[in-house]
């Protein structure tokens, strides 16, 4: 057989993978946006006990940040991937199932960069929350807002302003670590790389194609990101 | 939560440490003297090494470790006739080489611009003072310029050392049987996820805070200036005089 061009194997032809690598690249966005998601919402509680007066709160939100940063995250991802499974089937059992439960690849992903992107993103809120001026949360509380109203009208709005920059850094980090993903059998980016590469025996175009592919999803959303921190500052006076 | 097992499961982690040692610091050496080099090509006002080293941090920060580390260890055996040619093969065949490249180059894209950071953070007065005793060149990096740099860069580096523990985790991915890959074979034959990644995660927080540590004992041995003089109790006995 006839040694196929570079443009030929990574392309739309009879012969390319360019389909299945972008439907790959979609599902790379997809778990890297799941597990941001996530880590949001779980960043936003942690800040929360980190900043509340409760010892033991602050206590907890301090060990989880401090441990998820500070471990591995692949270890993080091989405990959902067996420990999740075990669990459910666990909890399965209880209710008559028999055998193995596996959870879905994508859920695993998903919970993993979530679980370790929330220790970085609670950093994030905090540190953004304590440049909110006291002032602000003083005079909202002076025309009388309840707390989930000055929440969502003046403290959230205002966190989401000063965090754009750190959440930038924070999304570039699970991109890079949802590639991990790849271990649990989740057809990404990289996994299909990997199946492509070994089915042709042409690692290196593969492996380089998965690099570009992942540079170009940086590089656009290191200009979104920046987009948003221009936009969400247009009111702001700057001090130069 | 069973202790005997977590006990042994613990001996048998600790026998993956020095692999885990032995990759960052072999790594973090040989990215450091490259992230030198990056940082005073970016530094050197020269246009064609300033581009080629901000377009080598670009695609090394851009680009995830692990497709790195399988760029070059699965992928360069696609020109093994090549390498076997030039004599390289013996390099690239070996696991514990590709895993020790692809962090050192990971690594000395992260760390350059750590280093441009200190190196730029240096006070112009302080250079200007040099200049103007008479040092140039050479002698104004190694005195004045370089241990100033070091120290203002020291902490983000050791932030940076801390990743490249937990990176070296990725080397178990292509058969390297480090903390994490012991960890990985344990789980799959046992099935007892919850407590080997206790085990595994504790190793890791121990390694790091006694890293921490020895960056925070340095740190404090480089800024004497910064320390509180020692307080010299005034005499007891003066006051009765």
């Amino acid at each position: 057989m006839q040694q196929l061009s570079y443009f030929e194997l990574v392309g739309f032809g009879p012969n390319g993978w360019g389909w299945a690598l972008l439907t790959a690249t979609a599902m790379t966005l997809a778990v890297a946006l799941c597990g941001f998601l996530v880590g949001s919402v779980v960043g936003t509680l942690v800040a929360w006990a980190k900043l509340s007066r409760n010892i033991a709160a602050r206590w907890l939100a301090d060990g989880y940040t401090t441990v998820l940063r500070g471990i591995p995250d692949l270890l993080v991802i091989y405990l959902f991937y067996f420990g999740g499974s075990a669990a459910l089937s666990a909890i399965g059992s209880l209710f008559g199932a028999e055998g193995f439960i596996g959870v879905p690849a994508f859920v695993t992903g998903a919970l993993a960069i979530g679980i370790v992107s929330g220790a970085y993103q609670a950093e994030v809120f905090r540190g953004a929350y304590q440049v909110v001026s006291r002032g602000e949360i003083e005079a909202a509380r002076s025309v009388g807002m309840h707390r989930w109203l000055m929440f969502r009208r003046i403290i959230a709005p205002q966190v989401l302003r000063y965090a754009i920059p750190g959440l930038g850094n924070t999304w570039q980090l699970v991109l890079k670590e949802s590639a991990l993903i790849s271990v649990t059998g989740l057809v990404e980016l990289l996994r299909q790389s990997h199946i492509a590469a070994g089915s042709t025996r042409r690692p290196f175009d593969f492996y380089l194609t998965a690099g570009v592919l992942y540079l170009a999803i940086t590089w656009v959303s290191t200009y979104l990101f920046q987009r948003a921190e221009t936009h969400s500052m247009r009111g702001m006076r700057r001090a130069s | 939560m069973d202790l005997a097992f977590m006990w042994s499961t613990f001996l048998q982690l600790l026998s993956g440490v020095p692999l885990t040692l032995n990759l960052s610091f072999t790594s973090v050496a040989f990215g450091a003297v490259f992230a030198m080099i990056l940082a005073l090509m970016r530094m050197s006002g020269v246009r064609v090494p300033d581009v080629i080293a901000r377009g080598y941090v670009f695609v090394f920060r851009g680009t995830p470790l692990l497709v790195q580390i399988f760029l070059i260890y699965y992928g360069l055996g696609q020109f093994r006739p090549t390498l076997q040619e030039w004599g390289l093969w013996g390099f690239f065949r070996e696991p514990y080489w590709c895993a020790v490249l692809a962090l050192t180059l990971n690594t000395a894209a992260y760390a350059s611009e750590i280093i441009r950071g200190g190196l730029q953070a240096v006070p112009h007065q302080q250079v200007e003072a040099a200049r103007a005793c008479g040092m140039s060149g050479f002698l104004l990096f190694r005195r004045i310029v370089f241990p100033i740099a070091v120290r203002q860069a020291l902490p983000a580096y050791g932030s940076e050392i801390i990743l490249m523990v937990k990176a070296t985790s990725l080397a178990s991915i292509i058969t390297m049987m480090e903390v994490t890959g012991l960890a990985a074979k344990l789980i799959s034959q046992t099935f007892r996820a919850i407590e080997i990644f206790v085990v595994a995660g504790a190793i890791y927080l121990i390694l790091n805070f006694v890293i921490t540590r020895i960056i925070m004992a340095i740190e404090w041995w480089l800024s004497p200036h910064l320390r509180r003089p020692p307080s010299v109790e005034p005499k007891l006995e003066a006051a009765h005089v």
